[in-house]
């Protein structure tokens, strides 16, 4: 009996312990961030790691997402006779929830997870220590150009992903299911606006970027220097990282949109 | 170097597609141009014993043309009324002061607009002018109602 207080106690204190030293590490990254400016070779390397390198899949994956919704929405929308809102429907969900959501949820997976295993590498490799030996501080040699990298790629990867998806269901509706061309486009403009959705949605995916680089950096710096302890890094920065940003999606949508 | 210059052209080419689908869903898919032409405004006020279904930034039209929109919704808690603003292009100033508003519905079960109906007064309405003329939204059931009740009339005969 005492032995699981105890255990609970000692679960709940190594919580809180990690979500302090993440607080913590976040102000010294924040701290590496001016220091970062002077030398912008890094950023772009790392913008060119997570951004570049995710744009394949993220390509794909918008296009796909965009037909699917081109799909479904017109054989909702069909029984109503109100086919012409099939651009509404599109639009509306990939420029609020799916191209910020799903663009954060694969970038986690494809970046957030590379960023973890090579700086997990790093430290496990003691390259990290190595650096610090030579009076090189790692949070901002390492840390900070990759969490400034992940934070810049992120909103211009759901911008593309909700554009792609847009021409997705374009092609669905208007090519294969025959909505009028004009009135896809019409109805689209008439009832997207630009600052409650298209700018809520870029400060959305602003937000997931943060908190999945942020993830996914604190992860690799905090994982155990063994093979073992990054693998399991890894697979964390990937669970933590798709839960913080569909528990934020929730918040940021109601202060958002709930009026 | 050669490594470096192509890793350079990827990311300039990955920030340009980034900031190309901003602008496609800025321009062509959000209602920007609207926006844009609905800066230059000025207010005017009506009151409606009932608004209906009508929101924030509904459209304003007269003769079916859309010059404006609803800004506005609010309660008099004098009056009982509801004072509904509305902005208006300020290209379109001429409007006489004896202009109705009615607030129509666009199909069956469509959205709700404020609809103009120019009058003949020689005074034309200015900046937070009040609209007089005003009749209120159809609200379907009421209409149901009256209906069923005409209806009920008819065969009791």
């Amino acid at each position: 009996m005492i032995g699981a207080v105890r255990r609970l106690g000692r679960i709940g204190l190594a919580f809180f312990e990690r979500l302090g030293r993440g607080h913590l590490f976040l102000l010294a990254v924040l701290r590496g961030l001016p220091a970062v400016l002077l030398r912008p070779r890094l950023v772009i390397q790392q913008i060119h790691a997570t951004g570049v390198l995710s744009l394949l899949i993220i390509l794909v994956s918008g296009l796909f997402v965009g037909m699917v919704l081109g799909l479904q929405g017109y054989n909702t929308l069909v029984d109503f006779g109100a086919e012409e809102s099939l651009g509404v429907v599109v639009a509306l969900s990939l420029v609020r929830e799916l191209g910020p959501v799903v663009a954060a949820l694969l970038f986690a997976g494809r970046a957030g997870s590379a960023l973890t295993a090579e700086i997990g590498l790093m430290k496990a490799t003691e390259q990290l220590s190595g650096m610090e030996m030579m009076a090189v501080d790692p949070v901002h040699r390492v840390v900070a150009p990759r969490f400034l990298g992940g934070i810049l790629a992120m909103p211009l990867l759901a911008a593309i992903f909700s554009a792609i998806g847009v021409l997705g269901g374009y092609f669905v509706g208007v090519g294969l299911l025959g909505v009028d061309d004009g009135a896809f486009w019409s109805q689209m403009q008439a009832k997207v606006d630009l600052h409650d959705d298209v700018a809520n949605g870029v400060i959305k995916s602003l937000v997931f970027g943060v908190l999945v680089t942020w993830i996914a950096v604190f992860e690799g710096y905090d994982a155990e220097p063994t093979s073992e302890g990054v693998s399991r890094a890894t697979t964390r920065t990937v669970v933590h990282a798709s839960l913080a940003v569909l528990g934020s999606d929730f918040v940021l949508t109601a202060l958002m949109f709930g009026d | 170097m050669q490594q470096n210059r192509m890793l350079e052209i990827w990311v300039g080419l990955f920030v340009a597609m980034g900031l190309a689908a901003l602008f496609v869903l800025a321009m062509k898919v959000s209602n920007l141009s609207v926006l844009n032409s609905e800066r230059d405004t000025y207010r005017l006020i009506a009151r409606f014993d009932n608004v209906g279904g009508l929101k924030v930034r509904s459209p304003v039209s007269v003769a079916g043309v859309r010059i404006g929109r609803v800004t506005g919704i609010d309660f008099d808690n004098e009056t009982f009324e509801a004072v509904v603003t509305l902005a208006i292009s300020k290209k379109y100033d001429r409007f006489p002061k004896d202009t109705s508003a009615r607030i129509f519905t666009a199909g069956l079960l469509g959205e709700q607009y404020v609809s103009l109906e120019p009058g003949g007064d020689e005074e034309t309405l200015k900046d937070g002018d009040e609209i007089r003329l005003t009749q209120s939204a159809l609200v379907l059931e009421q209409v149901i109602g009256q209906f069923l009740y005409k209806a009920a009339e008819g065969g009791g005969k």
